[in-house]
């Protein structure tokens, strides 16, 4: 039986040495890819405009909007693929942008 | 002792799975598999085994039930016919490319267009390239037998296995069958203990990723490696169960072939009324023989040549189109299995018992008869017929 | 060919009970040894629509899968049948035709093909039924009817497994037992042979 985590799986693998059913032995693995690549916009927290309603959190498509203690933080730049839903739903004026810059 | 009994094919079935008292069943009712889980739900409501079950609005549904709980690392059986197994297409190959040990009684049945209830193969051969072990029965006797290694042979394995017996033939037919002690049976199944599984917290695990192509075609060919190493894993549970029962199983049966000089092949029920025209045909002093084919997937190629090269002419029987316009699916890989081998047979295919159709020891007799003239005249003819269906050109 | 065992179909309507009654045989023959077919034909698979069962009961194991053409004994549920469908077809030389009707023999062989040279046997199972079960339950008379006619069990011995069967069956209602025991002697007593 392998047993292999995400990382050891990679598009240089055999047959032979992929897990039995294609199973990723550990959880979250979503976690671990980067798609924040994918973004082409940036949106900009303005933390002074923010009123923390946090209507935004719900309507990311990529849970890229973390939140302690009740509050918003900035963005998950890792999974945030700038899809901008964000931008339309905040309704302070409290999410910029912007074109992102590599 | 074994326990002397009489049984219809779908309540041998119920049996073996009390028997086994699987974890979870999904199921949905279709002719002629429902009495399946009818039973069975009838064990759970009187307390003879602890199995959940999940009675679904679909196949559809009763196929993800017993791949969510294989998966969550549960034991789980379901029954189907028809357009049952059609309906579950989608997670059929879900199922086989998770690797998801799942025993799946199927009640052969014709797929509608038109509609119809009766026997034949075509729900399961339409299945076939779904990666799913298929086992199939002639009595109701091997569907028991076969239901029963059919959980150990798929969970060594790692694949899904379907366990077919002949819709209303053998599900509806009641007749002699010896049943296995309770305790024989639960000892031979023993415990299910999946090293790996979603409900372990200890060791956390993600099935089912999404697989882009750099990925997809290798989990296809460790699929099929899987296909090829369930040969060995089959025999060795026959083995075992020919020791509990004394009861032989092979990849298929030969019968009367050793001085055969022409044979059949086929699959399912038929089997039995083809060996009694055999045993007929043999006391007129005809050297004929039968091959009946119990495991189709994986399927036995070399085996099974050899085992047809014995004789001069072979005539495969297919209870199932497959609209190739050049015969059914047992045929097909029949033929090509004798491609490499020297002094291979003529081998000629017989379309059959489509929708409930009878065949009857006397068809047999026309099918041998045939062979004598394509061995003696050395011409094969067409080698796609038809038996049995109504013909103008032959009025 | 060596005659190795009994072959019998059955002719009912859907619902009617031809395929319990084809089972029931099937069981008591089971019983006695024997090894057995019991399996049903479905048509449209509806209430009312004719249905056929079949039985092999033999000494050694049935291999054959197929229908039965060339009974020894054909069992008739429903005389209306007999308008509809040739139930004596391929009615082997020596068997037998059992209806269930309150018809005299004769009468029902005035309804058959005239070329049917074999026995009719007439049993009133619906009356027998009514004044011994108080309900029409046709299959057990009709049960002991076919078991007479065609011998495949011993007598004594039928009517000793099936009282075992009743008492099986029915062991949250024994007052029905009685009842259907005595349905099955006076079958076997009114059995007319024409």
């Amino acid at each position: 039986m392998i047993l292999k985590k995400a990382e050891e799986i990679n598009e240089k693998s055999t047959w032979q040495e992929l897990t039995t059913g294609a199973e990723i032995y550990e959880p979250a693995t979503s976690l671990q890819v980067n798609t924040g690549e994918w973004r082409v916009m940036t949106p900009v927290f303005k933390e002074n405009q923010c009123r923390q309603c946090l209507l935004c959190v719900p309507f990311c498509p990529d849970s890229a909007i973390p939140v302690k203690d009740g509050k918003r933080l900035d963005f998950d730049f890792m999974h945030c693929k700038g899809c901008g839903i964000c931008v339309t739903a905040c309704p302070f004026d409290a999410i910029g942008f912007v074109k992102e810059e590599k | 002792m074994a326990i002397r009994d009489r049984l219809s094919g779908n309540e041998a079935i119920a049996t073996a799975m009390r028997q086994i008292n699987p974890d979870v069943m999904g199921a949905f009712p279709i002719t002629p598999s429902t009495e399946i889980p009818q039973y069975f739900s009838g064990y759970i409501a009187n307390g003879k085994v602890d199995t959940v079950f999940v009675p679904v609005e679909s196949e559809h549904g009763a196929m993800s039930t017993c791949i969510g709980a294989s998966a969550a690392g549960a034991r789980a059986v379901t029954a189907t016919s028809s357009a049952g197994l059609a309906f579950m297409w989608e997670l059929l190959y879900v199922a086989a490319s998770m690797r998801l040990p799942i025993t799946m009684a199927v009640v052969n049945r014709a797929l509608t267009g038109p509609i119809n209830i009766n026997c034949d193969h075509s729900d399961s051969m339409g299945a076939r390239d779904s990666g799913w072990l298929q086992i199939y029965a002639e009595t109701n006797q091997e569907a028991y037998d076969n239901f029963i290694q059919g959980v150990l042979i798929s969970e060594e394995c790692r694949l899904p296995i379907m366990i077919c017996q002949d819709g209303f033939i053998t599900s509806h037919g009641v007749s002699n069958i010896e049943l296995i002690e309770d305790e024989k049976v639960k000892e031979f199944v023993g415990e299910y203990e999946p090293e790996n599984y979603l409900l372990n917290a200890e060791n956390p695990l993600a099935v089912g990723p999404y697989g882009i192509s750099p990925y997809y075609m290798e989990v296809k060919r460790k699929q099929a490696q899987a296909m090829k190493d369930s040969m060995p894993v089959i025999m060795d549970v026959a083995k075992k169960f020919y020791d509990m029962t004394g009861r032989k199983y092979g990849f298929f049966e030969e019968y009367k072939m050793d001085d055969a000089e022409v044979a059949i092949v086929v699959i399912g029920s038929s089997a039995g009324t083809g060996k009694e025209a055999v045993d007929r045909l043999r006391a007129e002093g005809q050297k004929v023989g039968l091959i009946k084919l119990r495991v189709f997937r994986p399927f036995p190629r070399i085996p099974l040549a050899e085992a047809m090269c014995k004789v001069k002419a072979v005539a495969v029987m297919d209870r199932a189109e497959s609209f190739s316009n050049s015969g059914g699916p047992l045929f097909n890989e029949c033929r090509s299995s004798l491609y490499d081998l020297d002094n291979k047979p003529y081998c000629i295919n017989y379309i059959y018992g489509l929708g409930g159709r009878d065949i009857q020891v006397e068809d047999f007799y026309e099918i041998y008869k045939d062979l004598f003239v394509i061995y003696e005249n050395d011409d094969p003819g067409d080698v796609y017929r038809y038996m049995g269906v109504r013909d103008s050109r032959f009025l | 060919m060596k005659r190795d065992g009994v072959e019998i179909r059955w002719h009912g309507r859907g619902g009617q009970g031809a395929k319990t009654a084809c089972l029931l045989l099937a069981d008591v023959a089971f019983n006695s040894g024997k090894y057995v077919q019991g399996f049903p034909e479905y048509g449209p698979e509806r209430m009312g629509a004719p249905i056929t069962a079949y039985n092999r009961i033999m000494d050694r194991p049935c291999n054959v899968h197929s229908n039965i053409y060339f009974p020894d004994y054909v069992a008739v549920v429903d005389e209306t049948l007999l308008k509809t469908v040739d139930v004596t077809s391929g009615i082997k030389e020596g068997g037998a035709l059992v209806v269930n009707t309150s018809k005299s023999p004769d009468e029902i062989r005035k309804m058959l093909p005239e070329d049917y040279k074999e026995s009719v046997y007439c049993i009133d199972a619906q009356k027998v039924s009514m004044e011994t079960i108080g309900k029409n339950f046709p299959n057990t008379p009709m049960l002991a009817a076919v078991v007479k006619v065609s011998r495949v069990i011993d007598e004594q011995q039928f009517i000793h497994d099936m009282r075992e069967s009743f008492e099986h069956k029915f062991a949250t209602k024994p007052q029905v037992i009685e009842g259907n025991m005595k349905a099955l002697q006076v079958a076997m007593k009114e059995i007319v042979a024409g």
